[in-house]
């Protein structure tokens, strides 16, 4: 049940995010699907108790696998769908507290947090850039058909 | 000369793709390789691009022209990159000519093309509200993260059409945040500041810029990345000193 309000409650956040970067009206439930496969998978992976900065990567490559499988679908910029879907993984939370930390002089601590949340975005990043570098590998492999059935149906297909 | 005139207007169009593309948000990378596609589709295939966030440098190679078009603003307008996309796919597919191509680029720029303030804000609250459940708020405290994320969104847009200086609306922004988020919990209509807090400057965070600054670095664009990620940070560190400002007293 928690895992099914978690998917909605985001579901519904990346869709508003959608909005407010003002992507394109029939783009909008699809960004909102991006994101809240992120977020579950990132949500199932820390109940499971993998630490945050592991989630974050494999949330951010899932969410732009899926924006680059969209990208091709509709033919428009991955851009428009992984923004959106990476905003639930960005580290808000552990960015304010560093804040509230410094803000309370307590700089061990702030520096402790500032670290993870530079880790947590780092990890975002790297997640996504890996994921676009392996789909834009395999996707050139299959359209210039290595196998021998995919250039079969290459050929077959009408022009 | 007619050749001349083409080339000055296929120059003119490529730069106001750039420029539609990067005001809007979009990676260095992807600006660079749409115009050069759309040079190479013309026949042009000597043209080089040289893009920053603030400026675009489009030259056709050889002794033809030269121009550059500078930057100012930058905004995220996912809608415009998608069609000015469309426009670049259509001309490097031969569907519609330099001078369509042109017309409908012109046509873009003009046309506000973002949802209505309203829309925006209500979504923002939204968000907000779903953001502070997200993050392992308590449900009680829903309407205050509601208010407090509509209003900050309403407040950075409003100030930054004033000011045009993005430091200050995100700051201010986050200010009102605070303030809202304060007065809630003082007056009972919320349990946790952090978390309808940390809900309600969600809409505020700089996301797109933090993605396009690493996925720059990554393309070789060191340049743009550094200059994103400096305006990435800028953003951030305003948003931290709003909120550090309400919780010091």
């Amino acid at each position: 049940m928690d895992y099914v309000i978690q998917a909605i409650l985001s579901f519904v956040a990346t869709a508003c995010f959608g909005v407010i970067f003002n992507a394109p009206t029939k783009a909008i439930p699809y960004c909102g699907f991006v994101g809240s496969i992120g977020w579950s998978i990132y949500y199932a992976l820390s109940v499971q108790g993998i630490d945050e900065v592991r989630a974050s990567f494999i949330g951010a490559f899932v969410v732009a696998i899926v924006a680059q499988l969209f990208a091709r679908r509709y033919k428009m910029p991955m851009i428009i769908f992984s923004v959106s879907g990476i905003i639930p993984l960005v580290p808000g939370g552990i960015a304010y507290n560093t804040m509230r930390n410094i803000v309370e002089l307590d700089y061990a601590m702030g520096i402790q947090n500032g670290m993870r949340a530079f880790m947590i975005s780092g990890a975002i990043a790297m997640g996504l850039v890996f994921a676009e570098i392996i789909m834009q590998i395999l996707l050139r492999m299959m359209s210039k058909g290595k196998t021998s059935i995919q250039s079969f149906i290459k050929l077959k297909k009408p022009r | 000369m007619i050749d001349q005139q083409q080339n000055e207007m296929a120059i003119d169009c490529f730069l106001l793709a750039g420029r539609i593309m990067m005001e809007s948000g979009a990676e260095t990378y992807r600006v660079e390789d749409t115009m050069l596609r759309m040079a190479r589709s013309q026949n042009m295939s000597d043209a080089q691009s040289y893009v920053t966030p603030t400026g675009i440098i489009f030259s056709l190679g050889g002794t033809h022209p030269t121009r550059i078009t500078s930057i100012s603003t930058r905004i995220t307008d996912l809608h415009r990159i998608v069609l000015v996309n469309n426009v670049s796919r259509k001309l490097t597919s031969q569907m519609i000519t330099l001078e369509q191509a042109y017309d409908e680029l012109k046509k873009i720029q003009k046309t506000n093309y973002f949802l209505p303030i309203a829309l925006q804000v209500l979504a923002a609250s939204i968000a907000s509200s779903c953001f502070l459940i997200l993050f392992k708020g308590m449900w009680s405290d829903m309407p205050a993260a509601f208010i407090a994320g509509g209003v900050g969104l309403y407040v950075v847009t409003m100030v930054h059409g004033f000011t045009r200086v993005k430091f200050f609306s995100e700051f201010l922004a986050a200010l009102v945040v605070g303030t809202i988020a304060y007065f809630a919990v003082q007056f009972g209509y919320g349990t946790e500041i952090d978390k309808i807090i940390i809900g309600s400057v969600m809409p505020l965070v700089p996301g797109l810029l933090i993605t396009n600054a690493v996925r720059d670095l990554m393309a070789g664009h060191f340049i743009a990345g550094i200059a994103k990620g400096a305006e990435a940070f800028l953003t951030a560190f305003a948003i931290g000193s709003g909120i550090a400002l309400v919780l010091a007293f």
